[in-house]
């Protein structure tokens, strides 16, 4: 059949440039290892000094806890408030603990010590965040001295995380690096391979053959499809079994949401290369226009919830933003169709609605 | 009496199990119009390349313009000026800047420049398109400019590979016709084609056959070696041993 | 030197003539400097939140009403069970379930002990982490302040408290696009520097015009300068650019001084087109071009400490990011622009970045063969 003589020509492009294939295929597995593995937002190890002006038994105790949490590495001791400043600018050092003189003294006659975390506050989040740790270390030391006197009226609080009883990072990165490949491979890819087509002219030559113009379009999508299966497949892979991420509801319905979205992925990709003539701004509409924005406003990189509304609602028409939500509840609540037939809906809409706009234009550039 | 601007001794080129040019030997005098045929395939092209500087041999010598081709690359580049098939002038800068930029490459001063780019404009009627882009230029155009460029610094030898690709044979009569007149000042021409016909305008010619070089003498002392009443049939009947084909 | 003046007025003339190149350097940076801040909040702020409330007391009233003041937390239901609670997080309603016992009141007063139970969506962890430390220290405050009511209160303290104080250095507002802008200007010279001086250079090899070079005396160094130069004077026109955007959308107004900044921007380009140079040496067409070095780009960025902290990162991450460029960029922006760190103090990211260059550079004129 002719069209997959186009399908073989395609799959031939592909594969027999190895680096580029190299890539495609390395390049989640990559992103998989840095995300689970190199990014957090948690806070660990950070690099902090500590200013003991009263150096007694009671600050070496706290100096002693405060580096013992995988939070703190108590990386030196200053000697004078002259030298914070020099310090931070130095730029390695986070947080600066300040214990005045006396403390220990203080504690036990009059009840009362101060401390004081001096932050700096260039990271606003790292700094709240240190300030909340560190003053959660100091209130857990507090009350242990507390403790011994059994004071009445107490709360005692109970956690229970959900979901993800390790509090790994890993659970939301997934979703997310799935929705980043997706977007490289299947939208710039498939664009910019047409494009390449149309600059050269050699895209010409296949409308003079006797198959339907859009048959020899999906032919140079097909490729990518299964290319991404393989990468979605993979990126399921090493998920369960090198990050521990499980799959708690159903493998099929999660692997037919990737394939829809891939779908849709596909077709933007189509889109795209239906409005430019030039492979650099191929490139640069599927980076500027697809894939920051996925990035940026999908929720799995920063929370959706505290961006301000306009972007909130423009969130909305990212597709990969749905595609998020879906992984999320499929893979790690383990939810079923029926929580999530809303999103499926409004992806399959999309998907729509790109392929008909590319059919479209696709035509008109032909009449 | 003419010196010999090119000179080659076993001239060969191998790429893996494949001898793309197979000890080629021959010499290229002053001034001449030197055409250097064969079909596609016969190692026309990578032949050239190593005269230019362009690939290392893999044995032999050769020389040009006095220069070695495996040590002075970079000498046989300063005098030598060269045409690719795809003519390689800038399609996003204007007539008058590539002149500009090509002129400048080679070291030429700026009233050189000047004049020269007055001159080539003269010469080719191209006055008024001077500050155009040259993507605009129709092909005929592009390649006539493309042949001035390429000798705009007045280079001693001037590689020219298959110039005359794709254009109608009025165009490629005049492009001839500029050969002609670089030739008359001095300029040695080396050019490589598959047109036979053009093959009469030359002052001697080569034919290769499968890397080797099957024939070489003037077109009518071919045309008789071979019992033949045009270069074709010349071509025809040394293609007819061919092995390595399109 | 002539040679290189041809070279530069070449590539200046292409360069501006190309639209699609104009748009990226100038639409691009704009769009990212304008968007990105704004959705690049990782502030926790409206953690929302799911109250079971069994006991309806004037204590649980009061504790709920505390929490919900806070500003932290957003409350977004009122449940009537844990179950129906557990919805709301399963429908992404919620991210916190704090359920209140029966007998919350009656068990603090008398048997002076009562129990409260938190849930906590850990899929984002920190949100998990910082959501339950933040109610958990509001719980302390209200446990304290009970404590308070019903103990008479003596001239000294009744317990022994450690008071903690906190000072906030270089951001007293605590704004987070302080702290992202530069770091986004960043990625956008990286990008420009790097990505678009490789596909200049790919382009010509897939045309065919760099084969016209090739046979030119040209030196290998000049071609080379004569792609970098151009490169490297967009990169500090879009610093410009940016800083100037950063000035008047953000009101960012660097502390230190600005040479310092250019300086480091200098070297930095310097350093990266280097490595720009060096994939087009080794790729053939632009689409090859292309992924690579969007690759790079963002394994490098990724990595840079950019959007996460490096210090949380394991021994193999942070040794690559010792070897990134990028992280050297984002901690000098950072410490010029929000603490005022001066030549002195970038120092060691100087003479470290300027070591890349010389290195990626010289390998760059190395691999640059004119013949085959």
């Amino acid at each position: 059949m002719q069209f997959l003589s186009f399908v073989k020509k395609e799959f031939y492009h592909i594969t027999r440039d190895k680096r580029t294939m190299f890539i495609l295929l390395v390049m989640p597995i990559v992103q998989i290892v840095i995300f689970g593995f190199a990014l957090t937002n948690e806070v660990k190890n950070s690099s902090v000094a500590v200013l003991d002006q009263s150096k007694d038994s009671e600050t070496s105790a706290l100096i002693e806890e405060i580096d013992a949490s995988s939070y703190f590495t108590v990386k030196k001791q200053l000697n004078s408030y002259k030298e914070i400043e020099p310090e931070f600018k130095k730029g390695n050092i986070k947080m600066i603990i300040v214990f005045p003189q006396d403390f220990a003294e203080d504690l036990k006659h009059f009840n009362k010590a101060q401390v004081q975390l001096i932050s700096d506050a260039s990271d606003p989040n790292l700094a709240n965040t240190m300030n909340s740790y560190a003053t959660n270390i100091i209130m857990d030391y507090q009350n242990r001295i507390n403790d011994g006197l059994k004071l009445p009226y107490r709360i005692k609080t109970e956690y229970r995380m959900l979901y993800n009883p390790q509090l790994k990072g890993a659970y939301n990165f997934v979703p997310g690096v799935m929705s980043m490949v997706l977007m490289l491979i299947c939208t710039m890819m498939t664009a910019i391979t047409i494009v390449k087509e149309k600059e050269l002219g050699t895209l010409e030559v296949m409308l003079v053959s006797p198959v339907q113009p859009l048959k020899i379009v999906v032919a140079k999508a097909v490729p990518y499809l299964l290319l991404s299966i393989v990468n979605i497949s993979t990126i399921l892979l090493l998920s369960v079994f090198v990050l521990d991420v499980p799959i708690n509801g159903s493998i099929i319905l999660l692997v037919m949401e990737a394939i829809l979205f891939t779908i849709t992925t596909l077709a933007l990709g189509l889109l795209i290369s239906t409005v430019t003539d030039s492979q650099q701004t191929a490139m640069f509409i599927s980076l500027t226009g697809m894939f920051l924005p996925t990035v940026m406003l999908s929720g799995f990189m920063f929370p959706i919830e505290n961006m301000p509304i306009a972007l909130q609602v423009l969130s909305n028409i990212v597709p990969a933003k749905w595609f998020y939500s879906i992984v999320k509840a499929v893979m790690i609540k383990g939810v079923g169709i029926g929580s999530i037939w809303k999103e499926t809906l409004i992806l399959t809409g999309m998907t729509a609605f790109f392929l008909l706009l590319s059919i479209k234009k696709f035509k008109i550039r032909l009449a | 009496m003419s010196e010999n601007v090119i000179i080659t001794e076993n001239l060969t080129k191998r790429f893996e199990n494949f001898t793309a040019v197979d000890a080629i030997s021959f010499e290229v005098k002053k001034g001449e119009i030197f055409g250097f045929l064969g079909a596609n395939g016969a190692g026309k092209t990578t032949a050239m390349r190593m005269l230019c500087g362009l690939s290392i041999p893999t044995s032999g010598k050769a020389t040009v313009a006095g220069f070695d081709v495996y040590k002075q690359t970079e000498d046989i580049k300063q005098n030598i000026g060269y045409m690719s098939q795809k003519f390689s002038l800038y399609e996003d800068l204007t007539v008058k800047e590539n002149m500009q930029f090509y002129g400048g490459i080679y070291g030429k001063s700026d009233a050189f420049i000047r004049e020269k780019t007055d001159f080539v404009l003269h010469q080719l009627h191209l006055q008024n398109e001077a500050k155009k882009l040259v993507k605009s230029l129709p092909l005929g155009w592009k390649q006539k400019l493309a042949f001035s460029v390429a000798i705009f610094h007045e280079p001693s030898i001037v590689f020219l590979d298959e110039p005359t690709g794709g254009v109608d044979p009025v165009t490629r009569r005049e492009f001839w016709n500029l050969i002609y007149q670089a030739a008359e000042e001095g300029i040695t021409i080396f050019v490589t084609t598959h047109y036979m016909d053009e093959a009469e305008y030359c002052n001697r010619v080569s034919i290769m056959v499968d890397g080797k070089i099957e024939a070489l003498d003037s077109p009518s002392g071919l045309k008789r070696s071979f019992e033949a009443h045009s270069m074709d049939e010349v071509f025809l009947k040394l293609a007819r041993k061919a092995v390595r084909g399109e | 030197m002539r040679t290189l003046k041809f070279l530069l007025q070449k590539e200046f003339r292409q360069i501006f003539r190309d639209p699609a190149i104009l748009r990226i350097i100038f639409v691009m940076p704009m769009m990212q400097l304008l968007f990105l801040p704004m959705a690049a909040d990782y502030e926790m702020k409206n953690i929302k939140l799911t109250v079971v409330d069994h006991d309806h007391s004037s204590y649980s009233q009061q504790l709920i009403s505390k929490i919900t003041s806070s500003g932290y937390f957003k409350l977004t239901d009122y449940s009537s069970s844990y179950n129906n609670a557990l919805h709301d997080i399963e429908q992404d309603k919620s991210d916190l379930i704090l359920s209140i016992p029966s007998r919350f009141e009656k068990d603090l007063v008398r048997e002076n002990e009562a129990k409260i139970f938190m849930a906590v969506n850990a899929i984002n962890g920190v949100k998990a982490n910082l959501g339950g430390a933040y109610l958990g220290m509001i719980i302390q405050d209200f446990n304290r302040e009970v404590r308070l009511k019903w103990i008479q209160f003596p001239k000294l303290n009744p317990e022994p408290t450690i008071e903690v104080t906190y000072s906030n250095w270089f951001n007293p507002l605590m704004n987070y696009k302080f702290f992202m802008v530069p770091g986004i200007l960043v990625v956008l010279i990286t990008m420009v520097g790097s990505f678009l001086a490789t596909l200049n250079i790919v382009k010509e090899k897939e045309i065919g015009t760099i084969e016209q070079i090739n046979v030119t005396p040209i030196k290998r160094h000049h071609f080379i300068l004569g792609k970098l130069i151009p490169f490297w004077i967009l990169g500090l026109a879009i610093l410009t650019i940016g800083l100037t955007i950063a000035r008047l959308f953000y009101g960012i107004i660097p502390v230190g001084h600005f040479y310092t900044i250019y300086v480091f921007a200098a070297i930095y380009l310097f350093s990266i087109l280097g490595l720009g140079l060096l994939i087009s040496n080794y790729t053939s067409n632009q689409q090859q071009a292309m992924l690579i070095s969007f690759f790079m780009m963002m394994v490098f960025i990724l990595l840079s400490g950019l959007y996460t902290s490096i210090d949380s990162m394991p021994q193999w991450a942070k040794m690559i990011t010792r070897l990134n460029p990028v992280t050297y960029f984002v901690q000098v922006m950072r410490m010029v622009v929000l603490k005022g760190s001066g030549l002195k103090d970038i120092a060691p990211q100087i003479f470290t970045v300027l070591g890349f260059g010389i290195f990626l550079n010289s390998w760059a004129v190395f691999s640059y063969h004119k013949r085959s």
